[in-house]
Protein backbone atom coordinates (compact mmCIF):
# COMPACT_ATOMS: atom_id res chain seq x y z
CA UNK A 1 0.00 0.00 0.00
CA UNK A 2 1.72 3.33 -1.02
CA UNK A 3 2.11 5.87 1.56
CA UNK A 4 0.46 9.29 0.92
CA UNK A 5 2.33 10.71 4.59
CA UNK A 6 4.97 9.78 6.49
CA UNK A 7 5.18 11.80 10.28
CA UNK A 8 8.42 10.57 12.05
CA UNK A 9 9.59 12.31 15.11
CA UNK A 10 7.32 15.45 15.13
CA UNK A 11 8.02 17.86 17.68
CA UNK A 12 6.41 21.58 18.19
CA UNK A 13 7.35 23.40 21.00
CA UNK A 14 5.91 26.86 21.93
CA UNK A 15 7.96 28.45 25.01
CA UNK A 16 9.52 25.55 25.49
CA UNK A 17 6.32 23.50 26.29
CA UNK A 18 5.76 20.65 23.93
CA UNK A 19 2.22 20.75 22.04
CA UNK A 20 3.38 17.88 19.77
CA UNK A 21 6.36 15.66 20.81
CA UNK A 22 7.43 12.96 18.97
CA UNK A 23 4.74 12.04 16.87
CA UNK A 24 5.07 9.30 14.65
CA UNK A 25 2.23 7.72 11.99
CA UNK A 26 1.92 7.53 8.37
CA UNK A 27 -1.70 7.62 6.23
CA UNK A 28 -1.56 5.44 2.98
CA UNK A 29 -3.82 5.61 -0.44
CA UNK A 30 -7.27 4.64 -0.48
CA UNK A 31 -6.86 5.44 3.52
CA UNK A 32 -9.39 7.03 6.37
CA UNK A 33 -7.06 7.83 9.38
CA UNK A 34 -8.82 9.23 12.41
CA UNK A 35 -6.09 12.04 14.65
CA UNK A 36 -8.59 11.56 17.91
CA UNK A 37 -7.75 13.55 21.33
CA UNK A 38 -9.04 15.68 23.81
CA UNK A 39 -8.89 19.66 23.10
CA UNK A 40 -5.73 20.81 22.92
CA UNK A 41 -4.04 17.67 22.23
CA UNK A 42 -1.67 18.60 19.40
CA UNK A 43 -4.28 17.43 16.81
CA UNK A 44 -4.73 20.68 15.13
CA UNK A 45 -1.02 22.10 15.32
CA UNK A 46 -0.10 18.34 13.83
CA UNK A 47 -2.40 19.39 10.56
CA UNK A 48 -0.91 22.96 10.46
CA UNK A 49 2.46 21.52 10.18
CA UNK A 50 1.33 19.11 7.82
CA UNK A 51 -0.12 22.16 6.06
CA UNK A 52 2.75 23.67 6.26
CA UNK A 53 1.78 27.01 7.73
CA UNK A 54 3.70 25.99 10.85
CA UNK A 55 7.25 24.93 11.19
CA UNK A 56 8.50 21.47 13.04
CA UNK A 57 10.55 22.30 15.98
CA UNK A 58 12.06 18.75 15.04
CA UNK A 59 11.29 15.89 13.07
CA UNK A 60 10.35 14.96 9.66
CA UNK A 61 6.99 15.17 6.80
CA UNK A 62 7.03 13.66 3.94
CA UNK A 63 4.65 13.99 1.91
CA UNK A 64 2.75 14.50 -1.85
CA UNK A 65 3.28 18.08 -3.26
CA UNK A 66 1.17 20.50 -2.01
CA UNK A 67 -0.62 20.40 -5.82
CA UNK A 68 -2.02 16.82 -4.62
CA UNK A 69 -2.76 17.98 -0.63
CA UNK A 70 -5.87 19.77 -0.06
CA UNK A 71 -7.47 20.32 3.81
CA UNK A 72 -10.64 21.61 5.16
CA UNK A 73 -10.96 23.07 8.52
CA UNK A 74 -13.56 24.42 10.67
CA UNK A 75 -11.04 26.54 11.86
CA UNK A 76 -10.22 28.17 8.26
CA UNK A 77 -13.76 29.09 6.98
CA UNK A 78 -13.61 30.50 3.14
CA UNK A 79 -13.64 34.36 2.45
CA UNK A 80 -16.97 35.28 3.41
CA UNK A 81 -16.83 38.50 0.83
CA UNK A 82 -16.29 36.14 -2.14
CA UNK A 83 -19.49 33.98 -3.65
CA UNK A 84 -19.07 30.35 -3.92
CA UNK A 85 -18.54 30.28 -7.28
CA UNK A 86 -15.72 32.91 -6.89
CA UNK A 87 -13.99 30.70 -3.89
CA UNK A 88 -13.84 27.80 -6.14
CA UNK A 89 -12.66 29.89 -9.04
CA UNK A 90 -9.59 31.44 -6.98
CA UNK A 91 -8.55 28.17 -4.96
CA UNK A 92 -9.20 26.03 -8.21
CA UNK A 93 -6.18 28.59 -10.09
CA UNK A 94 -4.52 28.34 -6.89
CA UNK A 95 -4.11 24.44 -6.88
CA UNK A 96 -3.80 24.18 -10.73
CA UNK A 97 -7.02 22.64 -11.18
CA UNK A 98 -7.15 21.62 -15.45
CA UNK A 99 -10.32 22.67 -17.04
CA UNK A 100 -11.56 24.59 -14.04
CA UNK A 101 -14.95 26.03 -15.02
CA UNK A 102 -16.13 21.80 -15.52
CA UNK A 103 -14.78 21.59 -12.39
CA UNK A 104 -16.47 24.26 -10.41
CA UNK A 105 -19.35 23.53 -11.88
CA UNK A 106 -19.30 19.56 -10.91
CA UNK A 107 -18.16 20.11 -7.18
CA UNK A 108 -20.85 22.48 -6.91
CA UNK A 109 -23.72 20.13 -8.10
CA UNK A 110 -22.21 17.48 -5.79
CA UNK A 111 -22.14 19.42 -2.61
CA UNK A 112 -25.68 21.00 -3.82
CA UNK A 113 -24.74 24.52 -3.85
CA UNK A 114 -25.88 25.08 -7.08
CA UNK A 115 -28.80 27.83 -5.79
CA UNK A 116 -26.19 29.47 -3.32
CA UNK A 117 -23.42 29.60 -6.28
CA UNK A 118 -23.80 33.49 -6.64
CA UNK A 119 -24.21 34.11 -3.00
CA UNK A 120 -21.61 35.32 -0.63
CA UNK A 121 -19.84 32.18 1.13
CA UNK A 122 -20.26 34.98 4.75
CA UNK A 123 -24.48 34.50 3.85
CA UNK A 124 -24.34 30.95 3.94
CA UNK A 125 -25.22 28.69 6.96
CA UNK A 126 -22.60 26.65 8.79
CA UNK A 127 -23.56 23.34 7.08
CA UNK A 128 -23.52 25.42 3.43
CA UNK A 129 -20.20 26.56 4.22
CA UNK A 130 -19.10 23.32 5.26
CA UNK A 131 -20.39 21.98 2.34
CA UNK A 132 -18.45 24.76 0.07
CA UNK A 133 -14.97 24.13 2.39
CA UNK A 134 -15.31 20.50 1.51
CA UNK A 135 -15.90 21.94 -2.56
CA UNK A 136 -12.71 23.31 -1.76
CA UNK A 137 -10.69 20.28 -0.26
CA UNK A 138 -11.89 18.20 -2.97
CA UNK A 139 -11.27 20.93 -6.26
CA UNK A 140 -7.97 18.94 -7.02
CA UNK A 141 -8.56 15.57 -6.63
CA UNK A 142 -6.00 15.53 -3.37
CA UNK A 143 -3.95 12.47 -2.60
CA UNK A 144 -3.51 13.42 0.82
CA UNK A 145 -6.78 15.18 2.17
CA UNK A 146 -6.70 16.80 6.16
CA UNK A 147 -9.65 17.16 7.52
CA UNK A 148 -9.78 19.06 10.69
CA UNK A 149 -13.33 18.69 12.54
CA UNK A 150 -15.02 18.86 9.21
CA UNK A 151 -18.54 18.08 10.12
CA UNK A 152 -18.30 19.88 13.49
CA UNK A 153 -20.79 22.39 12.56
CA UNK A 154 -23.78 20.47 10.53
CA UNK A 155 -27.11 18.52 11.53
CA UNK A 156 -26.77 14.70 11.43
CA UNK A 157 -27.83 14.19 8.70
CA UNK A 158 -25.96 16.49 6.30
CA UNK A 159 -22.76 14.96 8.96
CA UNK A 160 -24.21 11.59 7.64
CA UNK A 161 -24.02 12.59 3.60
CA UNK A 162 -20.53 14.44 4.00
CA UNK A 163 -19.24 11.23 5.30
CA UNK A 164 -20.57 9.41 2.31
CA UNK A 165 -19.01 11.87 0.31
CA UNK A 166 -15.85 11.93 1.22
CA UNK A 167 -15.44 8.11 1.79
CA UNK A 168 -16.72 7.99 -1.71
CA UNK A 169 -13.98 10.46 -2.76
CA UNK A 170 -11.12 8.39 -1.03
CA UNK A 171 -11.98 5.19 -2.82
CA UNK A 172 -12.65 6.60 -5.85
CA UNK A 173 -9.08 8.64 -5.98
CA UNK A 174 -7.31 6.37 -4.07
CA UNK A 175 -6.38 9.14 -1.20
CA UNK A 176 -5.09 9.26 1.93
CA UNK A 177 -7.24 11.04 4.54
CA UNK A 178 -6.25 12.53 8.04
CA UNK A 179 -9.63 12.94 9.69
CA UNK A 180 -9.67 14.95 13.35
CA UNK A 181 -13.31 14.33 15.04
CA UNK A 182 -14.79 14.70 18.50
CA UNK A 183 -17.61 12.52 17.28
CA UNK A 184 -16.36 8.90 18.08
CA UNK A 185 -19.59 6.99 16.37
CA UNK A 186 -18.53 9.35 12.96
CA UNK A 187 -14.76 7.96 13.62
CA UNK A 188 -15.92 4.52 14.04
CA UNK A 189 -18.05 4.64 11.12
CA UNK A 190 -15.39 6.31 8.80
CA UNK A 191 -11.82 5.19 9.76
CA UNK A 192 -9.61 2.56 8.69
CA UNK A 193 -7.24 3.18 11.80
CA UNK A 194 -7.27 5.59 14.79
CA UNK A 195 -4.73 7.69 16.58
CA UNK A 196 -4.77 8.79 19.95
CA UNK A 197 -3.26 12.14 20.45
CA UNK A 198 -2.83 13.47 24.22
CA UNK A 199 -0.88 15.65 25.54
CA UNK A 200 1.13 15.82 22.24
CA UNK A 201 1.94 12.50 22.02
CA UNK A 202 0.50 9.28 20.00
CA UNK A 203 -0.89 7.16 22.79
CA UNK A 204 -2.35 4.27 20.73
CA UNK A 205 -2.94 3.11 17.25
CA UNK A 206 -5.39 1.00 15.70
CA UNK A 207 -8.95 -0.10 14.43
CA UNK A 208 -11.29 1.91 15.62
CA UNK A 209 -13.90 -1.45 15.76
CA UNK A 210 -11.25 -3.53 17.82
CA UNK A 211 -9.36 -1.04 19.96
CA UNK A 212 -11.97 0.02 22.47
CA UNK A 213 -11.93 -3.59 23.37
CA UNK A 214 -7.95 -4.11 23.09
CA UNK A 215 -7.96 -1.76 26.35
CA UNK A 216 -11.42 -3.01 28.47
CA UNK A 217 -13.81 -0.44 26.82
CA UNK A 218 -17.40 -0.93 25.48
CA UNK A 219 -16.91 1.73 22.53
CA UNK A 220 -14.79 4.40 20.95
CA UNK A 221 -16.54 6.96 23.07
CA UNK A 222 -15.82 5.05 25.94
CA UNK A 223 -12.25 4.74 25.46
CA UNK A 224 -11.32 8.49 24.33
CA UNK A 225 -12.85 9.23 28.02
CA UNK A 226 -10.52 7.31 29.22
CA UNK A 227 -7.80 8.83 27.19
CA UNK A 228 -8.69 12.19 27.86
CA UNK A 229 -9.26 11.73 31.87
CA UNK A 230 -6.32 8.92 32.39
CA UNK A 231 -3.88 8.63 29.57
CA UNK A 232 -1.39 6.68 32.40
CA UNK A 233 -3.85 4.32 33.07
CA UNK A 234 -3.99 2.74 29.39
CA UNK B 1 6.45 31.72 -10.51
CA UNK B 2 3.22 30.31 -11.91
CA UNK B 3 1.13 33.04 -13.34
CA UNK B 4 -1.98 31.09 -12.66
CA UNK B 5 -1.61 31.47 -9.23
CA UNK B 6 -0.49 35.39 -9.36
CA UNK B 7 -3.67 35.41 -11.60
CA UNK B 8 -5.94 33.93 -8.70
CA UNK B 9 -4.34 36.40 -6.50
CA UNK B 10 -5.33 39.64 -8.55
CA UNK B 11 -8.39 37.77 -9.61
CA UNK B 12 -9.86 37.86 -5.37
CA UNK B 13 -9.21 41.34 -5.41
CA UNK B 14 -11.26 41.97 -8.91
CA UNK B 15 -13.82 40.20 -7.27
CA UNK B 16 -13.83 42.33 -4.25
CA UNK B 17 -13.92 45.13 -5.97
CA UNK B 18 -16.42 44.21 -8.61
CA UNK B 19 -19.41 46.25 -7.63
CA UNK B 20 -18.23 47.28 -4.29
CA UNK B 21 -18.36 50.98 -3.96
CA UNK B 22 -16.83 51.09 -0.90
CA UNK B 23 -13.59 49.80 -2.51
CA UNK B 24 -13.78 51.33 -5.75
CA UNK B 25 -14.48 55.05 -4.89
CA UNK B 26 -11.13 55.65 -2.64
CA UNK B 27 -9.46 54.68 -6.17
CA UNK B 28 -9.80 58.32 -7.19
CA UNK B 29 -12.35 59.99 -5.12
CA UNK B 30 -9.75 60.99 -2.56
CA UNK B 31 -6.75 61.68 -4.90
CA UNK B 32 -9.76 63.94 -6.81
CA UNK B 33 -10.45 65.87 -4.05
CA UNK B 34 -6.73 66.36 -3.35
CA UNK B 35 -6.16 67.38 -7.00
CA UNK B 36 -9.09 70.12 -6.63
CA UNK B 37 -7.41 71.12 -3.16
CA UNK B 38 -4.09 72.07 -4.18
CA UNK B 39 -5.20 72.85 -7.65
CA UNK B 40 -6.60 75.82 -6.23
CA UNK B 41 -4.17 76.56 -3.44
CA UNK B 42 -1.93 76.65 -6.43
CA UNK B 43 -4.06 79.26 -8.50
CA UNK B 44 -4.66 81.46 -5.39
CA UNK B 45 -0.57 81.44 -4.52
CA UNK B 46 -0.02 82.19 -8.96
CA UNK B 47 -2.22 85.33 -8.28
CA UNK B 48 -0.97 86.34 -4.98
CA UNK B 49 2.56 85.62 -5.45
CA UNK B 50 2.75 87.64 -8.90
CA UNK B 51 5.85 87.17 -9.43
CA UNK B 52 5.74 84.56 -12.15
CA UNK B 53 6.37 81.58 -10.65
CA UNK B 54 3.87 78.86 -11.50
CA UNK B 55 2.95 77.22 -8.41
CA UNK B 56 0.61 74.78 -10.60
CA UNK B 57 3.83 73.44 -12.71
CA UNK B 58 5.30 72.86 -9.53
CA UNK B 59 2.91 72.74 -6.57
CA UNK B 60 0.40 70.79 -8.33
CA UNK B 61 2.90 68.27 -10.39
CA UNK B 62 4.51 67.07 -6.77
CA UNK B 63 1.36 67.08 -5.15
CA UNK B 64 0.17 64.50 -8.18
CA UNK B 65 2.87 62.82 -8.19
CA UNK B 66 3.11 62.04 -4.52
CA UNK B 67 -0.42 60.93 -4.39
CA UNK B 68 0.65 58.61 -7.05
CA UNK B 69 3.06 57.31 -4.70
CA UNK B 70 0.75 56.87 -2.11
CA UNK B 71 -2.15 54.92 -4.02
CA UNK B 72 0.60 52.68 -5.41
CA UNK B 73 1.74 52.10 -1.64
CA UNK B 74 -1.76 51.62 -0.27
CA UNK B 75 -3.02 49.37 -3.26
CA UNK B 76 -0.48 46.85 -1.61
CA UNK B 77 -1.22 46.91 1.70
CA UNK B 78 -4.85 47.44 0.91
CA UNK B 79 -4.88 44.05 -1.06
CA UNK B 80 -2.74 42.18 1.82
CA UNK B 81 -5.60 43.97 4.36
CA UNK B 82 -8.15 41.98 2.50
CA UNK B 83 -6.67 38.71 3.77
CA UNK B 84 -6.58 39.82 7.02
CA UNK B 85 -9.80 41.20 7.24
CA UNK B 86 -11.56 38.17 5.85
CA UNK B 87 -9.00 35.87 7.75
CA UNK B 88 -7.76 33.80 5.09
CA UNK B 89 -4.07 33.21 6.00
CA UNK B 90 -4.85 29.57 6.07
CA UNK B 91 -6.88 29.19 2.65
CA UNK B 92 -3.84 30.72 0.87
CA UNK B 93 -0.83 29.85 2.54
CA UNK B 94 -1.98 26.40 3.08
CA UNK B 95 -2.09 25.92 -0.79
CA UNK B 96 0.70 26.02 -3.49
CA UNK B 97 0.80 29.77 -3.44
CA UNK B 98 4.65 30.81 -2.65
CA UNK B 99 4.98 34.02 -1.10
CA UNK B 100 6.93 35.38 -4.21
CA UNK B 101 3.70 34.87 -6.05
CA UNK B 102 1.14 36.25 -3.51
CA UNK B 103 3.40 39.48 -3.70
CA UNK B 104 3.32 39.47 -7.25
CA UNK B 105 -0.53 39.58 -7.18
CA UNK B 106 -0.61 42.33 -4.76
CA UNK B 107 2.01 44.26 -6.53
CA UNK B 108 -0.14 43.91 -9.65
CA UNK B 109 -3.33 44.59 -8.36
CA UNK B 110 -1.55 47.71 -6.90
CA UNK B 111 -0.46 48.97 -10.59
CA UNK B 112 -4.29 48.52 -11.65
CA UNK B 113 -5.87 50.31 -8.63
CA UNK B 114 -2.98 53.23 -8.69
CA UNK B 115 -3.53 53.61 -12.77
CA UNK B 116 -7.24 54.13 -12.12
CA UNK B 117 -5.98 57.03 -9.09
CA UNK B 118 -3.73 58.59 -11.92
CA UNK B 119 -5.98 59.06 -14.99
CA UNK B 120 -8.25 60.61 -12.26
CA UNK B 121 -5.65 62.88 -11.22
CA UNK B 122 -3.76 63.64 -14.66
CA UNK B 123 -7.97 64.28 -16.09
CA UNK B 124 -8.37 66.98 -12.94
CA UNK B 125 -4.77 68.42 -12.83
CA UNK B 126 -5.11 68.96 -16.67
CA UNK B 127 -8.44 69.99 -17.68
CA UNK B 128 -9.33 71.50 -14.58
CA UNK B 129 -6.01 73.88 -13.67
CA UNK B 130 -3.69 73.11 -17.08
CA UNK B 131 -1.26 71.41 -15.42
CA UNK B 132 1.26 70.89 -18.59
CA UNK B 133 2.84 67.91 -17.99
CA UNK B 134 5.07 68.86 -21.24
CA UNK B 135 7.37 70.85 -19.27
CA UNK B 136 8.36 67.69 -17.71
CA UNK B 137 8.67 66.09 -20.94
CA UNK B 138 9.49 62.02 -20.99
CA UNK B 139 11.12 62.73 -17.64
CA UNK B 140 7.66 62.17 -16.23
CA UNK B 141 7.29 58.23 -16.90
CA UNK B 142 10.95 57.53 -14.44
CA UNK B 143 9.76 60.65 -12.58
CA UNK B 144 6.35 57.72 -11.84
CA UNK B 145 8.42 54.54 -12.14
CA UNK B 146 10.93 56.01 -9.70
CA UNK B 147 8.11 56.60 -7.10
CA UNK B 148 6.05 53.17 -8.17
CA UNK B 149 9.07 50.80 -6.84
CA UNK B 150 9.54 53.45 -4.01
CA UNK B 151 6.15 52.90 -3.25
CA UNK B 152 5.93 49.07 -3.71
CA UNK B 153 8.88 48.58 -1.27
CA UNK B 154 7.44 50.77 1.51
CA UNK B 155 4.24 48.84 1.21
CA UNK B 156 5.77 45.04 1.14
CA UNK B 157 7.89 46.59 4.30
CA UNK B 158 4.53 47.76 5.61
CA UNK B 159 3.13 43.98 5.18
CA UNK B 160 5.96 42.60 6.53
CA UNK B 161 4.93 44.82 10.01
CA UNK B 162 1.54 43.67 10.28
CA UNK B 163 2.58 40.28 9.20
CA UNK B 164 4.67 40.11 12.44
CA UNK B 165 2.41 42.11 15.27
CA UNK B 166 -0.73 41.37 13.79
CA UNK B 167 -3.88 42.75 12.70
CA UNK B 168 -3.89 45.54 14.98
CA UNK B 169 -1.15 47.11 13.79
CA UNK B 170 -2.06 48.30 10.36
CA UNK B 171 -3.08 51.13 12.17
CA UNK B 172 0.94 51.49 12.26
CA UNK B 173 0.61 51.79 8.31
CA UNK B 174 -1.43 54.39 7.17
CA UNK B 175 0.46 57.18 8.39
CA UNK B 176 3.70 55.94 6.54
CA UNK B 177 2.94 58.30 4.08
CA UNK B 178 3.08 61.41 6.04
CA UNK B 179 5.90 60.68 8.11
CA UNK B 180 8.06 60.48 4.61
CA UNK B 181 6.24 63.54 3.21
CA UNK B 182 8.40 66.21 5.14
CA UNK B 183 11.61 64.13 4.52
CA UNK B 184 10.81 64.28 0.83
CA UNK B 185 10.16 67.57 -0.01
CA UNK B 186 7.13 67.06 -1.76
CA UNK B 187 6.15 70.94 -1.20
CA UNK B 188 9.24 72.63 -0.75
CA UNK B 189 12.49 72.19 -1.92
CA UNK B 190 15.11 70.00 0.01
CA UNK B 191 17.41 72.78 0.95
CA UNK B 192 15.00 74.74 3.23
CA UNK B 193 15.80 71.68 5.88
CA UNK B 194 18.17 71.10 8.54
CA UNK B 195 20.86 69.54 8.12
CA UNK B 196 19.44 66.36 10.15
CA UNK B 197 15.94 66.55 7.60
CA UNK B 198 18.60 66.73 4.62
CA UNK B 199 20.72 63.66 5.52
CA UNK B 200 17.74 61.79 5.60
CA UNK B 201 16.05 63.20 2.46
CA UNK B 202 19.36 61.90 0.68
CA UNK B 203 18.45 58.33 1.23
CA UNK B 204 14.81 58.39 0.37
CA UNK B 205 14.16 58.40 -3.60
CA UNK B 206 11.13 60.90 -3.61
CA UNK B 207 13.23 63.71 -2.98
CA UNK B 208 15.53 63.33 -5.86
CA UNK B 209 12.41 63.01 -7.94
CA UNK B 210 10.51 66.07 -6.49
CA UNK B 211 13.55 67.87 -6.94
CA UNK B 212 14.06 67.60 -10.82
CA UNK B 213 10.21 68.14 -11.08
CA UNK B 214 11.04 71.54 -9.36
CA UNK B 215 13.82 72.11 -11.32
CA UNK B 216 11.79 71.09 -14.55
CA UNK B 217 9.10 73.56 -13.71
CA UNK B 218 11.63 76.27 -13.14
CA UNK B 219 12.80 75.64 -16.51
CA UNK B 220 15.94 74.41 -15.61
CA UNK B 221 17.27 70.64 -16.04
CA UNK B 222 16.63 67.54 -13.93
CA UNK B 223 19.61 66.21 -12.02
CA UNK B 224 20.59 63.34 -13.89
CA UNK B 225 22.92 62.13 -10.60
CA UNK B 226 20.06 62.61 -8.40
CA UNK B 227 17.66 60.48 -10.70
CA UNK B 228 20.35 57.53 -10.94
CA UNK B 229 20.94 57.88 -7.30
CA UNK B 230 16.79 57.47 -6.64
CA UNK B 231 16.86 54.28 -8.99
CA UNK B 232 19.73 52.75 -6.96
CA UNK B 233 18.10 53.45 -3.98
CA UNK B 234 15.16 52.47 -5.33
CA UNK B 235 16.76 49.21 -6.07
CA UNK B 236 18.15 48.70 -2.67
CA UNK B 237 14.96 49.38 -0.80
CA UNK B 238 12.99 46.69 -3.18
CA UNK B 239 16.17 44.02 -2.19
CA UNK B 240 14.90 44.88 1.37
CA UNK B 241 11.73 44.73 1.68
CA UNK B 242 12.08 41.44 0.04
CA UNK B 243 14.61 40.45 2.18
CA UNK B 244 12.39 42.02 5.28
CA UNK B 245 8.73 40.05 3.85
CA UNK B 246 10.62 36.77 3.61
CA UNK B 247 12.65 36.54 6.95
CA UNK B 248 9.34 37.94 8.77
CA UNK B 249 7.04 34.88 6.74
CA UNK B 250 9.91 32.30 7.95
CA UNK B 251 9.56 34.01 11.76
CA UNK B 252 5.78 33.42 11.54
CA UNK B 253 5.60 30.07 10.31
CA UNK B 254 8.02 29.17 12.70
CA UNK B 255 6.71 30.80 15.68
CA UNK B 256 3.17 29.91 15.19
CA UNK B 257 1.80 33.34 14.58
CA UNK B 258 0.24 32.65 10.85
CA UNK B 259 -1.55 29.69 12.11
CA UNK B 260 -2.76 31.48 14.51
CA UNK B 261 -2.98 35.19 13.37
CA UNK B 262 -6.23 36.75 14.91
CA UNK B 263 -4.48 35.77 17.77
CA UNK B 264 -1.87 38.28 17.46
CA UNK B 265 0.57 35.84 19.49
CA UNK B 266 2.28 32.53 19.04
CA UNK B 267 2.02 31.48 22.65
Amino acid sequence: MKTILNVAGLRKEFGGVAAVDGVTFQVHAGEIVGLLGPNGAGKTTTISMILGVLAPSAGEIQSVPRERANFASVNAPLPGNLTVAENLRVFGLLFGVDDLSARVDELIQRFDLRRFEHTKAGLLSSGEQTRLCLAKALLNRPRLLLLDEPTASVDPSVARDLRARIREFAAEADAGVLWTSHNMHEVAEVCDRVLFLCHGRLLLEGDPKTLPAQHGRKDLEDLFVAVAREPLSL
Amino acid sequence: MNPRRVFAVVLRQFYLMRGSLSRVLPLFAWVGVDMMLWGFLARYLNGAAASGFSFVGTLLGCVLVWDFFMRVMQGVTTAFFEDVWSRNFLNFFASPLTIREYLAGLVLTSVATSAVGLLAMLLIATLGFGLSFLAYGALFVPFLALLFVFGVALGIMAVALVLRLGPASEWFVWPIPALVAPFAGVFYPVSILPAWMRAVSRALPPSYVFESMRALAAGGAASRTGLLAAAGLDIFYAALAWLIFARTYRAVVRDGRLARYSAETAG
